[in-house]
């Protein structure tokens, strides 16, 4: 054998609690990261199951309560927002720009502690109790009616936010300060602009959050406060604070994933992202537009037709730059010698399925209709098709196309493709159907139902038990190829970024000799040969 | 880890070691700006609804001790502006002894804060707690004392910390200076003058808006 | 057993609901187009340009702005109208209602209270005429509620602390889905209901069948002079209070200079936050109310107020 790469370096349980090295941080984040998956997961497989028949049979109306808000404030905080930007963005950021590692090591592991702790609470919430909120924490239910673990569950998402923060952080100083030699902005990944851009919403809405949660939690603790209205104070505040962070956080659950689709669409057809310039400042626009968007979550609370219209004027306006990269990575097919391999299927739904999640996105930012669909299925369809049709699968996609570099093994291909069309087909059954319901009028958060919506309901709920065994596919032939598997050369696709350019699994110093970029990412020989970008 | 003369091996050398760190600490401070300005958001929507609320509380606020400790946040900014200033091995001494300087006053700070605390407990003033202000702007003013205690304990919060950071690196400078401590006193003394900014904002919105003339 | 196989779409029996309808249909075939260009391109890509099939692919790779541009622009001027249109129809359903028929709602966890201005009051049933525009004055009693009728397209957030105004009109007879939209604990999906929509002659007997204890108003009036208001706001009372004759929908000078038009939301707000809103000439002396009446009470108040304003 050669010398040791980061795996073999250290066996030592010490030496992968105590590192500072991002890959193995990254590695930490991965496993815990699946561990709330599949909590998040199993509450939704437990829902479904409830809601396959209009009585309540399974659950009562409590345990139904704390089940959808245990899935999702697990889903969202603990699984999506880490989830590209912390382990796949922590392990490539700093093969992909070239360095030893990201600017503050010891912050990146701090980080993955205050996670944990943040989890750790979350959890002891849930065995305690459980919380009956909503991810929402709307007002005055959370702060002065509801009898479940509020203050728990709202300092575990308070201690996570500032594993967040420290993130963003740590992306942002890298990028700007930690590039290799050569390596201007425009000649960046476009992963690395999508990250950039999450970071700064990570470092922007976080704290607001956190500040939220604080008046939340001084309000139920002292019975008194800004959101009470015995007092004159207006719940509708709480909403305007919330979703003034939670409206910019969506874009972090899903510029990474965009991120991945740039490098997956890119390697697998063989040709540059086309208008790369476009692209990544869609990134940053998104960024920046999805502050001015949060009041469209309440249209129907009864804020002002002013603010209602700015709102839904501006929700058009921030989906233009998602357009803009639709259309560019379609462009990028146009020509190219296209590969299917797994990470490309994934790619590929993405594409798919994002739209349908965004343009039904337009549906509730168009005022008219959102006053029907608020608070119906219609919602809930949309996000699942942009969270786990284009951020989940855009993870998955990433996962499989960097599987390689991470572990130094390969998968078994045919049982990726295969988990892959199965995600698709389910995911399509699970959350089609939701759009009919809520079209409907089937209202969300209703374990209790109308008979007549029992049809669709079925199929959704027959939908998720093939996603939920899809999910569970990979970490069988994952998990066998980490031992079984064949070793994986350097770069097994043939890719030109940089984090192609060391060793299948990288070395712990990443990089024998620093290397130097000479050319802008993405390129391609005529032949279809990538050209490294730092040769 | 130990002050080792190398530097980390993602940095080239030691001033880009210095200037990431400075770039994140002014990330840091992006981040804190948004977690008061989330507050200060509430304030102004009920300052707006509640005007003569407003007013009125901060008529029951401590003037005397607001500006006192004004003035002390001020001193103590300067005291560690100049400690940044003259930093270097032969000043030690000095820079120790002004970043104690700081401490005391930040100190000094939380004291006055704290009796200032107690007085308006004394007054019923403590929304949840004992809040028996009644009368006709009862509500506004109990909008206010919420946002008071609030704004001011995260605002202390942040001082006890930046205490704790000036102490230690008070005790560090002492010890034995280096290029390493320059930066490290440079960040800790932007949040201090952070910390400042925030409490001049404070100031202004708890202490003055019953006193302007009218 | 699985009663009725719900079709993709009902059609909405409101006026608003035909244009919300109308409304959707144009989204679903924008999005069809859209999406159809968009999966007919990738599946074209897909095919054509796999690996090994030998086709031209001679590629100058032209400037790209152009295209950037021009896409660009055509979702910009696509969504424009999708936004002119959405925020046409919404001022429409909320356009401020002139008076009509008025019933009042009350959301409590987790039932829905409704009362007829005739003092007739139902649970978690609200019967209506059809084609006659019915105004709903709505209040909660504790947290945030969404008065919900899918088949009239509407939907209003109930929030406490405030009262919002809804107009719906039925447009065909039949039951209808009343639901509780935002969620409120722990029988938030048991906080159901139905609309019932009768022939107006109808609705007229069902009214005179119920028997109302007494008009709203007239309970309001009992609770007035039972909470001490009358001591105050009655001609002989020492104390300087302003007469509450006539006042209900006149303007109101206020002690800071501005005018304020004495509606339910005004009355309300003198109610329980006395000193928001100090009519001119007077010294803030009225106690609030907050807490010592129920949501219940205060509609009956209101009511008893504007019926002070009906006489001449
Ligand atoms: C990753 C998460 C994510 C993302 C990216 C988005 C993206 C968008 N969302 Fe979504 N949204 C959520 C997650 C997300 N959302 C969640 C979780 C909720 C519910 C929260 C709760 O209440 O619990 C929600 C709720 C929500 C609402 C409130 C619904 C309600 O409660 O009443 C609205 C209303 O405007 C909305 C709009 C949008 C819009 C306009 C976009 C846009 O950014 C989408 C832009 C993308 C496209 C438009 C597709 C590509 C475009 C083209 C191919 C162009 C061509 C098209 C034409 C020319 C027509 N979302
Ligand atoms: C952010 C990410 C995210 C993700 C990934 C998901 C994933 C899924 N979600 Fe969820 N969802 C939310 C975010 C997310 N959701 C949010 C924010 C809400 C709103 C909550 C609220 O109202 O407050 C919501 C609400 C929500 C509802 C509405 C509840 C209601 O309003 O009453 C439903 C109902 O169908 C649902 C279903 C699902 C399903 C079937 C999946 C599936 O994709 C999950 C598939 C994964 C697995 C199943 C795990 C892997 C497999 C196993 C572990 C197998 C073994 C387990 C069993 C067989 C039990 N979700
Ligand atoms: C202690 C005396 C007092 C009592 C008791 C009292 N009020 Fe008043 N009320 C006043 C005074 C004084 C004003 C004028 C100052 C103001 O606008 O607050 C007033 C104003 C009002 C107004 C606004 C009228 C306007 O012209 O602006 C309404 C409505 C009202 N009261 C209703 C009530 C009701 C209903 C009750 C009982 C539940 C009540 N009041 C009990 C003293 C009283
Ligand atoms: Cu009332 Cu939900
Ligand atoms: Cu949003």
């Amino acid at each position: 054998m050669t010398e040791p790469n980061y795996l073999t370096a250290d066996y030592t349980l010490r030496s992968w609690f105590f590192t500072t090295d991002h890959k193995r941080i990254a590695i930490l984040y991965f496993a815990s990261l699946t561990m709330f998956f599949f909590i998040g997961g199993a509450a939704a497989t437990a829902m479904r199951i409830e809601l396959a028949t209009p009585q309540a049979d399974l659950v009562s109306d409590d345990i139904y309560n704390r089940l959808f808000t245990m899935h999702g404030i697990i889903m969202v905080w603990f699984f999506l927002i880490p989830s590209i930007p912390n382990t796949l963005g922590n392990f490539i950021v700093p093969l992909m720009i070239g360095a030893r590692d990201l600017a503050f090591p010891r912050l990146n592991l701090m980080s993955w502690y205050i996670f944990m702790l943040g989890g750790s609470v979350t959890l002891f919430a849930i065995l305690a109790g459980g919380i009956d909120t909503g991810w929402t924490f709307y007002t005055p239910f959370a702060t002065l009616y509801s009898n479940s673990y509020v203050m728990v569950a709202a300092a575990g998402v308070f201690i996570a936010g500032f594993s967040s923060i420290l993130t963003g952080l740590n992306f942002i100083v890298t990028i700007h300060r930690l590039r290799a030699p050569g390596l201007t902005w425009y000649r960046l990944p476009l992963f690395l602009w999508s990250l950039y851009a999450t970071s700064v919403i990570l470092v922007l809405a976080t704290p607001v959050l956190a500040i939220t949660l604080v008046l939340i939690a001084v309000e139920r603790f002292f019975g008194v406060g800004f959101f009470d209205p015995r007092i004159g104070g207006d719940p509708l505040l709480f909403q305007h604070l919330f979703w003034f962070y939670s409206h910019p956080a969506v874009y972090i659950m899903i510029l990474p994933g965009m991120g991945v689709i740039n490098e997956l669409v890119s390697c697998f057809s063989r040709k540059q992202v086309f208008g790369y310039k476009f692209v990544a400042w869609a990134s940053l626009a998104i960024a920046a537009l999805g502050f001015l968007v949060w009041g469209h979550h309440m249209f129907v609370t009864g804020q002002s037709l002013l603010a209602s219209l700015v709102f839904s004027f501006m929700s058009f306006v921030v989906a233009v730059p998602s357009a803009i990269k639709v259309f560019n990575w379609t462009a990028t097919l146009h020509k190219g010698s296209l590969r299917f391999d797994a990470p490309m299927l994934y790619a590929l739904a993405f594409i798919g399925l994002f739209t349908i999640g965004g343009l039904t996105g337009l549906f509730l930012a168009c005022l008219a209709f959102d006053v029907h669909a608020t608070d119906t299925y219609f919602v809930v369809a949309h996000f699942h098709y942009i969270m786990v049709g284009g951020m989940v699968t855009a993870y998955f996609g990433g996962l499989h196309y960097w599987w390689p570099k991470i572990t130094g093994r390969l998968y078994s291909e045919y049982w990726a493709r295969a988990a892959a069309i199965l995600i698709f087909l389910g995911f399509n059954l699970t959350f089609f159907p939701q759009f009919v319901l809520g079209a409907e009028g089937m209202p969300r958060r209703y374990h209790v139902y109308p008979p007549e919506f029992q049809v669709w309901n079925v199929l959704s709920s027959g939908g998720a038990t093939i996603l939920a065994a899809a999910y569970l596919l990979p970490l069988f032939y994952l998990g066998y190829s980490v031992f079984f598997g064949a070793r994986a050369p350097a770069n097994p696709w043939d890719a030109p970024g940089l984090e192609w350019q060391t060793s299948s699994p990288p070395p712990e110093h990443n990089f024998d000799v620093q290397p130097v970029v000479t050319r802008a990412p993405y390129q391609y020989s005529r032949k279809f040969e990538a050209k490294p970008q730092n040769a | 880890m130990p002050d080792s003369p190398a530097v980390a091996p993602q940095f080239t050398s030691a001033s880009h070691r210095d200037e990431t760190a400075e770039l994140g600490m002014w990330v840091f401070i992006a981040t804190e700006v948004l977690l008061f300005g989330g507050l200060l958001l509430a304030y102004f929507v009920y300052r707006h609804a509640y005007p003569q609320g407003f007013v009125t509380g901060s008529r029951h606020t401590e003037i005397v001790i607001g500006t006192a400790n004004t003035a002390i946040l001020l001193t103590s900014s300067f005291l560690v502006a100049w400690a940044v200033e003259i930093f270097s091995a032969e000043t030690r001494r000095l820079t120790a002894g002004l970043l104690t300087g700081a401490i005391c006053l930040g100190l000094a700070f939380i004291l006055l804060k704290g009796i200032e605390y107690h007085r308006e407990y004394d007054e019923h003033l403590v929304p949840g707690i004992d809040f028996r202000f009644t009368g006709s702007l009862a509500n506004g003013v109990q909008l206010f004392f919420i946002f008071y205690f609030i704004a001011t304990a995260i605002h202390a919060l942040h001082m006890i910390i930046g205490i704790g950071l000036l102490a230690v690196l008070a005790l560090l400078c002492r010890a034995a200076p280096s290029t390493r401590r320059r930066a490290a006193l440079h960040s800790v003394a932007l949040y201090w003058h952070f910390v400042d900014i925030v409490w001049i904002f404070l100031f202004a919105l708890i202490y003055l808006p019953g006193r302007s003339a009218s | 057993m699985w009663r009725q196989w719900i079709p993709f779409w009902h059609p909405g029996v409101s006026p608003e609901g035909g244009d919300v309808d109308l409304l959707f249909a144009g989204l679903l075939i924008a999005s069809a187009l859209v999406l159809g260009l968009l999966f007919f391109l990738l599946a074209l890509f897909c095919v054509r340009y796999r690996a090994g099939n030998e086709i031209d692919r001679e590629n100058d790779e032209a400037k790209s702005w152009y295209w950037e541009v021009s896409w660009t622009t055509a979702s910009l001027l696509c969504f424009l109208a999708l936004f002119v249109w959405g925020a046409t129809v919404y001022f429409e359903i909320y356009r401020r209602p002139p008076d009509e028929l008025t019933a009042f709602v009350v959301a409590k966890q987790w039932m829905w209270k409704v009362q007829h201005s005739g003092g007739q009051s139902e649970i978690n049933a609200l019967h209506m005429p059809v084609d006659r525009p019915i105004r709903l004055v709505m209040a909660s009693q504790d947290v945030i509620h969404s008065f919900f009728i899918p088949a009239l397209r509407l939907k209003h957030d109930v929030v406490p602390g405030r009262y919002q105004d809804l107009e719906i009109t039925a447009q065909r007879i039949g039951h209808y889905h009343l639901f509780c939209a935002e969620y409120c604990g722990t029988a938030h999906s048991g906080m159901t209901g139905e609309v019932v929509v009768m022939e107006q002659a109808d609705f007229a007997a069902w009214l005179s069948q119920q028997t109302p204890t007494s008009s709203l108003a007239d309970e309001g009036g009992a609770l007035f002079r039972q909470l001490g208001c009358s001591g105050c706001h009655s001609a002989g009372s020492k104390i300087h209070a302003p007469q509450l004759e006539g006042v209900y929908g006149r303007p109101v000078p206020l002690s800071d200079g501005s005018t304020v038009i004495a509606d339910d939301k005004y009355i309300r707000d003198s109610i329980l936050l006395p000193r928001s809103q100090i009519a001119a000439g007077y010294e803030p002396l009225m106690p609030s109310f907050e807490g010592k009446v129920t949501e219940d009470q205060l509609l009956r108040l209101v009511l008893y107020i504007k019926s002070l304003g009906r006489q001449p």
